[in-house]
């Protein structure tokens, strides 16, 4: 017995008394981890703001930065005043209400894709994983297709193919979702073999339970922990592709606030006025850093293997 | 191996064919009438729409339009713009400057990213893994968006200002490879960020190995412990995540080439974005996609010839 | 080679002036962990002479290979630490010895094979690169005389086709294989000692005898002493010529092999050999010690083997038994050894 061994069945006998096999104590091991986790804590924080912001912009700014008249283009790049905690834009308009509304965007299309791919992806891979056979090959030649393919390319192509008249929130989510759920799905599917040679599986079909049973009571409770986590670092990574797809012009259009359609309007007067670009960069930076942080914290919760 | 590479290759052609496929599909066949886009606002000659119909196989079905367009790109012909401009002639010179720009984006990520995990991993646990990991996370929180513009700022205009420094060019590619430095160190990033942490679980794991304790075991130095047992081990995943990511770099570069104004195929890409001439997207997203998927395939042969355990399977 | 005048089962310490070749004194390990410390080890002595082969018995986490990782310095410290005890070899102690001297020692003079030979084995060196490794950096050798001295190893532990065999990699060998190819790496600067940890675990028991009869021949080849770890104590019944027993960190019993065999004097020896399947009683119900190994972060007071004993009597509960002299060549850390002893003989 080699001393990590010692070390490691000594902890486990500790920290996991008798129930150590079982999924649910996966789930609450996970969660007393992640009640301590500082990183958690804070990436969580953080998003609740974020959640906050995007739901209710008005709490933190009086401003209604949709409404036109608040923009004042005699004040145009306008530097920090009392008035502008951050300035103002090409046209006058405020720069920190419009960084407070830019909040919704970034956060619908984080969660609402990375839902959306986690849904579709993990349905198929648990499909592709319990059937195996031509099921398996098909959904897995497919994927394999919609892998080779890098996500801002794709989503470039399919949003300039829709055309910026039809482009929105709702475009963006389906051109990012349409190359992210491969990914899912190849996670999930690894996940179901390796759960479904499992004993309790092989009990429960024994006593009789139909497939889709096993699949949704069985089998799925015990593979879904590793789509959980990527799921949640994906979050992360949408946001910041949004942002560059809008900067592009191909992602949300205007009227909609949106940080990278800020950046990209301030950008050709960034050297001379860097406020109206500076402040949307700094947000978006923190947003993606907060669901990196609570990708980070969960992925070491539930699979300590990755750390 | 002889095996191995034909099995490989096999395995290619039909993710290659789905995939060209696949974004061919997407451009012809969502809505939008291309030639009608071409007019903008005016409508224009019946007689000349339907030669240009007919001259871009657009009336007949989509398989079929598929298969001109694969016999055309087989043969080098990437076809012409709705205007009248061979597509290839737009490549022209580009390809290099965005070879070149990934290129470099990857010595920074080789040198910081395997020097920092291996750095980090020999440190485990201390500080110093710890201020690592935390750099990591920020370096995985800046979108090129952000970073781009805050070293053209910094590095390029108030470093200037004020210490009078002009060595980075930020805007262009006159000054040769410097023009380089800084648009690549910002491609590098979020790639710098995960190498970084391969490297570090990668030599931690092979440090765990049982032939690690046998190498240790034999009298072997912890020098040569470290540069002959352990580090060839954890490079075979770092080398093929190098390999891969040249295709993610160079499809990829289209942001940082419009912030440091490249004249890099990403950025013909987001001009021809924007003047909506689908057949040059198509062209440089095929041509992308295609480095991209060799890139990989290359990488995965790569492994073959760096891990005798497949070479034999 | 064998020289039955010395007695080799007792305490170094008490011997006069005859140091053995390799003795373990009273040492100590223990692991920091984030629960506490680990005490793999607590005071474990034993000693082996050349020519003599020791098998040490255990469960696993008993601390028979920590000890063994002790002796070859290849312990990770931290979060190993060895608060007290000696290693003596040739009686200098290793322990203090300083860096590049005990690496003079490691593989040279003391080698060690392990349990899991494609494990063990470097997956992307050819083997005979990993042999001749040992001739190239320990001797200066060039790179064709060392794989020259490889394939020539190679034959001495019987591998089939050894010439042409040299540059392939460790998973194109079957597991017994393998152990050759440790094997003829340990032994390949003709070491003093040789440390098997688990050797045949891993292996069919055709290819066990095999890769036991190998070792037996090679150690009666070059008179090397011989430490065998293994729990299973069917396998060196043949080989060895002294056994210590370990439990929770602990030597609970050392006998010659034919004492210990005959009449174990501790009722954990007693019941690892009443786990043996045996041929002559055939048809009664295999014994197994009820329980399970402890849980070495939260010992058992007194002895502890003490909640798996059918001899406990009160005072094991509370008293640590000290290891007690049964005869001059034998020990028993075991209160009632008597009693198992007169069981164990009927």
């Amino acid at each position: 017995m080699s001393n990590a061994t010692v070390a490691e069945s000594a902890k486990d006998k500790d920290a996991r008394p008798e129930k150590a096999r079982r999924p649910a104590s996966l789930w609450s091991d996970a969660w007393h981890d992640l009640r301590r986790n500082k990183v958690f804590i804070l990436g969580s924080i953080l998003v609740l703001i974020l959640l906050l912001m995007a739901a209710f912009p008005s709490l933190f700014s009086s401003v209604n930065a949709y409404d036109p008249s608040t923009c004042d283009l005699s004040n145009a790049r306008e530097g920090i005043t009392s008035k502008h905690w951050f300035g103002t834009d090409n046209l006058g308009c405020d720069t920190y209400s419009r960084v407070i509304y830019g909040a919704r965007v970034s956060v619908i299309v984080g969660i609402a894709t990375s839902l959306i791919s986690a849904v579709v992806g993990g349905g198929l891979g648990l499909l592709a994983g319990y059937y195996s056979r031509w099921v398996d090959v098909l959904l897995s030649r497919l994927a394999e297709i919609f892998f080779a393919i890098p996500s801002v390319l794709g989503a470039l192509l399919f949003l300039s193919a829709i055309g910026r008249e039809n482009a929105g929130a709702f475009t963006v989510v389906l051109s990012l979702a349409v190359l992210a759920w491969p990914l899912i799905l190849r996670i999930m599917r690894a996940a179901v073999i390796s759960a479904k040679n499992q004993d309790y599986v092989t009990a429960a079909r024994a006593l009789g339970a139909g497939p889709g049973r096993i699949m949704l009571r069985h089998i799925m409770p015990n593979a879904i922990a590793p789509v959980i986590v990527t799921a949640t670092l994906n979050l992360g990574v949408f946001i910041a592709a949004e942002a560059g797809l809008s900067f592009l012009g191909v992602g949300v259009q205007p009227p909609t606030i949106s940080w990278g359609l800020m950046i990209g309007d301030a950008r050709r007067r960034f050297l001379e006025a860097p406020e109206p670009l500076i402040f949307p960069a700094i947000f978006l930076s923190i947003t993606v850093l907060a669901f990196v942080m609570l990708g980070d914290a969960v992925r070491d919760a539930l699979d300590p293997k990755l750390r | 191996m002889g095996r191995y590479v034909i099995r490989r290759l096999l395995q290619a052609i039909p993710v290659l064919v789905g995939t060209t496929f696949l974004l061919f599909a997407t451009v012809y066949a969502l809505p939008g009438d291309p030639i009608a886009a071409l007019g903008g606002d005016r409508r224009l000659d019946p007689q000349l729409v339907s030669r240009m119909r007919e001259q871009f196989h657009l009336n007949d079905p989509l398989l079929v339009q598929y298969w001109y367009y694969i016999r055309d790109i087989l043969s080098g012909d990437f076809g012409t713009t709705f205007r009248g401009v061979p597509v290839s002639s737009l490549f022209e010179g580009k390809f290099q400057v965005t070879f070149q720009l990934a290129i470099t984006a990857l010595v920074f990520e080789a040198i910081i990213g395997v020097g920092l995990g291996l750095w980090a991993a020999l440190r485990r646990g201390r500080w110093q893994d710890q201020a690592v990991l935390a750099v990591t996370l920020l370096l995985v929180s800046i979108p090129t968006l952000v970073s781009g513009f805050v070293l053209q700022l910094v590095l390029g205009v108030k470093l200037k200002q004020n210490t009078g420094v002009d060595f980075f060019p930020v805007a262009g590619i006159q000054d040769g490879m410097r023009s380089y430095i800084v648009p690549g160190l910002v491609l590098a990033g979020l790639s710098i960020a995960y190498l970084t942490r391969l490297t570090r679980t990668s030599l931690m794991e092979t440090l765990r190995a049982d032939y690690i304790r046998t190498a240790v075991a034999k009298g072997m130095s912890r020098r040569r412990v470290l540069g002959r047992h352990a580090l060839r081990n954890s490079l075979i995943p770092l080398i093929t995540y190098l390999g891969a990511d040249l295709g993610t770099l160079m499809g990829g570069a289209i942001i940082t080439e419009t912030i440091f104004n490249l004249p890099g195929i990403g950025q013909q890409l987001f001009q021809s974005v924007y003047l909506r001439e689908n057949a040059v997207v198509v062209g440089i997203v095929t041509v992308l996609v295609l480095v991209y998927v060799l890139a990989n395939l290359i990488v995965d042969l790569l492994y073959a010839v760096l891990d005798p355990r497949i070479r034999y399977e | 080679m064998k020289n039955p005048s010395v007695d080799t089962h007792l305490l170094p310490a008490e011997r006069a002036g005859d140091e053995p070749l390799l003795a373990v004194d009273n040492l100590h390990v223990e692991f920091q962990t984030r629960q506490g410390v680990v005490r793999a080890v607590n005071g474990v002595s034993y000693s082996v002479d050349a020519g003599e082969t020791l098998a040490v018995l255990g469960e696993s986490g008993s601390g028979k290979s920590v000890t063994a990782q002790a002796i070859m310095g290849i312990l990770d410290m931290p979060p190993a630490r060895i608060p007290k005890g000696e290693v003596r070899f040739h009686g200098t102690d290793l322990l203090t010895m300083p860096d590049d001297a005990r690496g003079q020692i490691r593989g040279r003079r003391i080698a060690m094979i392990f349990q899991d030979a494609l494990s063990a084995l470097n997956p992307v060196f050819t083997v005979g690169w990993q042999i001749g490794e040992m001739f190239r950096v320990h001797q200066g050798m060039s790179k064709r005389d060392a794989r020259r001295k490889a394939v020539e190893l190679m034959d001495r532990v019987r591998i089939p086709g050894a010439k042409s065999r040299v540059d392939d990699f460790p998973h194109q060998f079957s597991g017994g294989m393998r152990q050759r190819i440790m094997i003829a790496m340990a032994i390949a600067l003709d070491p003093e000692i040789l440390i098997a940890d688990e050797p045949t675990t891993a292996l069919d028991v055709t290819v066990q005898a095999q890769i036991m009869g190998l070792l037996a021949e090679l150690q009666q080849e070059s008179d090397m002493g011989l430490i065998l770890i293994t729990h299973d104590l069917g396998v060196v019944a043949d080989v060895a010529d002294k056994i210590a027993v370990m439990y929770g960190g602990r030597i609970v019993e050392n006998a010659s092999v034919f004492d210990g065999y005959r009449a174990p004097a501790h009722p954990y020896t007693k019941g690892l050999l009443e786990s043996i399947p045996r041929v002559d009683l055939k048809g009664q119900e295999l014994y197994a010690i009820k329980g399970m190994p402890p849980n070495l972060l939260d010992m058992p007071t007194g002895c502890a083997f003490h909640p798996r004993c059918p001899y406990r009597k009160e005072n094991c509960v509370t008293d640590a038994p000290p290891l007690y002299t049964v005869s001059d060549t034998r020990g028993s850390a075991c209160h009632y050894w008597r009693e198992v002893l007169d069981d164990g003989s009927n």
